[in-house]
């Protein structure tokens, strides 16, 4: 029955909205939905918002992430001043250096921003419903006037408002770092590629966050939660790629094969490679960051035959790692379709 | 099996309008049914409580209500709506206590209140209003400011009171209010809960375990054993149900006692049995007489404590105690439960 309510529930939402527009004080003494009032939905991302920005969690969290970062614009900055001097050939982009060069010290921004968001997002995420379970207030607030998916969308969104917020305000305050130090401007197109860049980061780090919030309502517990979603976190960003690598070792053709052989083993490589997010994530930022980047894919030379090595234009390059960054939103929405559909026909009990 | 009584004297005062409806209603977990064709009618107006001991179906029945939980089978209509198709229209209207209920508790109480307050859509200046004055009848104002992880149980009890009643619902679901709070506490939040329903014609559906507790404030009582409502109305009527054939007993705590007497009160036109009589030692003071003290149950057609009494102070024994045995829920609560639902 549930079911079915879910189904119908956006439609009748709608209407439910068109009919308060309707009557808004006919029934007052009954429902006072007065005008003005912010609807449930954005009354609970506020105030998880609000909570999570006042949490201990929070502020350990944002603490290690900005000491890393400051210490990726250190490594860029000394980088890009050794660097100049030396290879002048990207110098058209040298303000994007600042989120990919490093002189080997630290990781660069996007190494740090791929690791640490992930534990961003499962860190915020992970204790979203159980807890509330936990604490008995779960039940409380289903007996209001709210529906269940508007209170796990608000969860979501009040966490990756705040995500968005984290990454957009490191993002800008390097790019401000970065004037001050190498004293280059960046150009519009910079800029851009830059926001976009931080746009994916929001993405990913959202995929991540609801993962960990699909744990947080399978387990009633708030720690088998979060080691599911630490295990996988450190599985794709540490294990995947070695597991690969070992695959691919295993069942790379002779280098004296066939080109199509040697072209199909790249793909299919390439294809396991980017069932893990952390590759697509990587992928698509270093089209955005680095212009030169023309193709994700291998390249025969018959193909690069006649092609003038320049950077490519902003609307290419977001033509190139599209796919990548749709491959994100669709593994975002299927975690949410799972929660969805745990959470909807669930039954609440108070603390249990 | 089951009756429903309608008669009551909240009822009558309202019309008897069926608030919440509930007709054949299962549930099932894993093949065994927590609730089990469930037929109850609750009239505006009225304070039901549902007694049961643990794990007899009573939260399952809640939450059904409240469509937290979506039954087997079965129909269940409050307010004339239905709870799994209509979640938010019923939820406006009741106003629902969880068992042990939880506060966000880096909160404070007035945060806690306003923010149900700003979930039912009520515009900040009244909601605040409402909640100071709800703080004060809960007799919270005191505590207004203080997180509520500071709270003690039965503060948090009557926070959950108050935070059911911002939203001004037509029906009140209270599951297991009285759970661990002091005598004292429980005897203010009943009479607060039986204000409110009084006073502002709310309904009131309150499970528990403690009879006596329901005993004071319920007009009437359906009693719950393995997801079955094995018998419904008020006390009085349930004493009925219970005592099938009308017998009253009466007790007797008789010194002197001899077999004449034991054959004249069993004589007594009306006496359907005579107990064994139970000797006790008479107590230390009365010692010196050396008398036994009997203490004799007869179980009567109707009430003759007086027959009874003249005639063991005819036979010349003493009297020390007449009582006229009363079922209260305590003596049904036995019953049922140790009849395991068999009645």
């Amino acid at each position: 029955m549930i079911d079915a309510t879910a189904h119908v529930n956006g439609l009748r939402r709608k209407l439910a909205r068109l009919k308060d527009f309707g009557r808004p004080p006919a029934r007052a003494e009954n429902v006072p939905a007065e005008r003005g009032t912010a609807s449930p939905f954005w009354v609970i991302v506020q105030k998880e918002f609000g909570d999570h920005m006042r949490s201990w969690r929070f502020g350990i969290l944002i603490g290690i992430i900005a000491l890393a970062c400051i210490g990726s614009i250190y490594a860029a900055v000394t980088a890009l001043k050794d660097g100049v001097k030396t290879q002048d050939t990207d110098t058209s982009f040298l303000f994007l250096q600042m989120f990919t060069a490093s002189d080997g010290t630290l990781p660069t921004f996007t190494t740090f921003v791929s690791f640490l968001g992930p534990l961003m997002g499962i860190a915020l995420g992970f204790d979203a419903i159980n807890s509330e379970r936990g604490k008995g207030t779960l039940s409380r607030m289903l007996s209001q006037p709210i529906y269940r998916d508007d209170f796990i969308r608000a969860k979501f969104t009040a966490s990756l408002l705040l995500i968005a917020v984290v990454l957009y305000a490191l993002g800008f305050l390097v790019m401000g770092l970065g004037l001050f130090t190498i004293g280059y401007p960046p150009t519009p197109e910079e800029v851009v590629r830059v926001v976009l860049f931080l746009a994916i980061g929001v993405v990913y780090v959202g995929f991540w966050l609801n993962l960990s919030m699909l744990f947080s309502i399978r387990f009633r517990q708030a720690a088998t939660s979060a080691l599911s979603g630490i295990a996988l976190w450190i599985f794709f960003s540490v294990f995947y790629s070695m597991i690969m690598g070992i695959v691919d070792r295993a069942t790379m053709p002779p280098e004296t094969s066939a080109l199509s052989m040697l072209l199909r083993h790249a793909k299919m490589m390439l294809a396991l490679n980017r069932l893990s997010p952390s590759f697509l994530f990587s992928e698509t930022t270093s089209t955005m960051l680095a212009p030169g980047v023309r193709s994700l894919g291998p390249l025969t030379t018959e193909q690069v035959v006649g092609a003038i090595a320049s950077p490519l234009p902003l609307g290419q390059s977001l033509l190139l790692c599209w796919p990548q960054l749709v491959g994100l939103v669709a593994a975002t929405l299927i975690c949410f379709g799972f929660s969805y559909l745990l959470f909807m026909r669930q039954e609440i009990r108070s603390r249990s | 099996m089951v009756m429903v009584h309608p008669e009551t004297q909240a009822a009558t005062a309202e019309a008897a309008l069926p608030i919440i409806e509930l007709s054949r209603l299962t549930k099932r977990y894993d093949g065994h049914a927590a609730v089990n064709e469930l037929d109850l009618t609750i009239a505006k107006g009225e304070i039901f409580g549902l007694l049961g001991p643990n794990g007899a179906g009573k939260t399952t029945t809640i939450l059904m209500m409240l469509g937290l939980t979506e039954p087997t089978s079965g129909r269940v209509r409050v307010c004339g709506l239905d709870p799994t198709r209509q979640p938010l229209q019923v939820k406006r209207r009741v106003g629902y206590m969880p068992d042990d209920v939880g506060f966000y508790e880096d909160r404070t109480a007035l945060d806690n209140l306003l923010f149900t307050a700003r979930l039912n859509r009520i515009a900040s200046e009244p909601a605040r209003r409402k909640a100071l004055e709800l703080l004060e009848r809960v007799g919270l104002s005191g505590a207004l400011d203080k997180k509520v992880g500071a709270f003690s149980r039965g503060m948090r009890q009557r926070l959950g009171i108050a935070d059911v009643l911002i939203k001004h619902p037509e029906v009140i679901v209270l599951d297991e209010p009285t759970l661990g709070i002091d005598p004292e506490g429980v005897r203010e939040l009943l009479q607060l809960i039986r204000d409110l329903s009084r006073l502002e014609g709310l309904t009131v559906l309150l499970s528990s375990h403690h009879l006596h507790q329901v005993q004071q404030i319920c007009d009437r009582v359906g009693l719950f054993v393995r997801g079955e409502l094995i018998a419904s109305g008020d006390v009085k009527s349930l004493a009925e149900q219970l005592d099938d054939d009308r017998a009253v007993t009466v007790e007797l705590e008789v010194s002197g006692w001899s077999e004449e007497l034991g054959e004249r009160l069993a004589g007594i036109p009306g006496i359907l049995s005579f107990g064994v009589p139970e000797r006790r030692n008479a107590a230390p003071d009365e010692a010196s007489s050396g008398e036994e003290t009997v203490r004799i149950q007869l179980r009567c057609e109707r009430d003759l404590t007086t027959d009874a009494a003249r005639a063991v102070i005819d036979s010349g024994a003493s009297l020390h105690a007449v009582s006229r045995k009363q079922y209260g829920l305590d003596d049904i609560y036995h019953r049922y439960f140790e009849g395991g639902g068999s009645a």
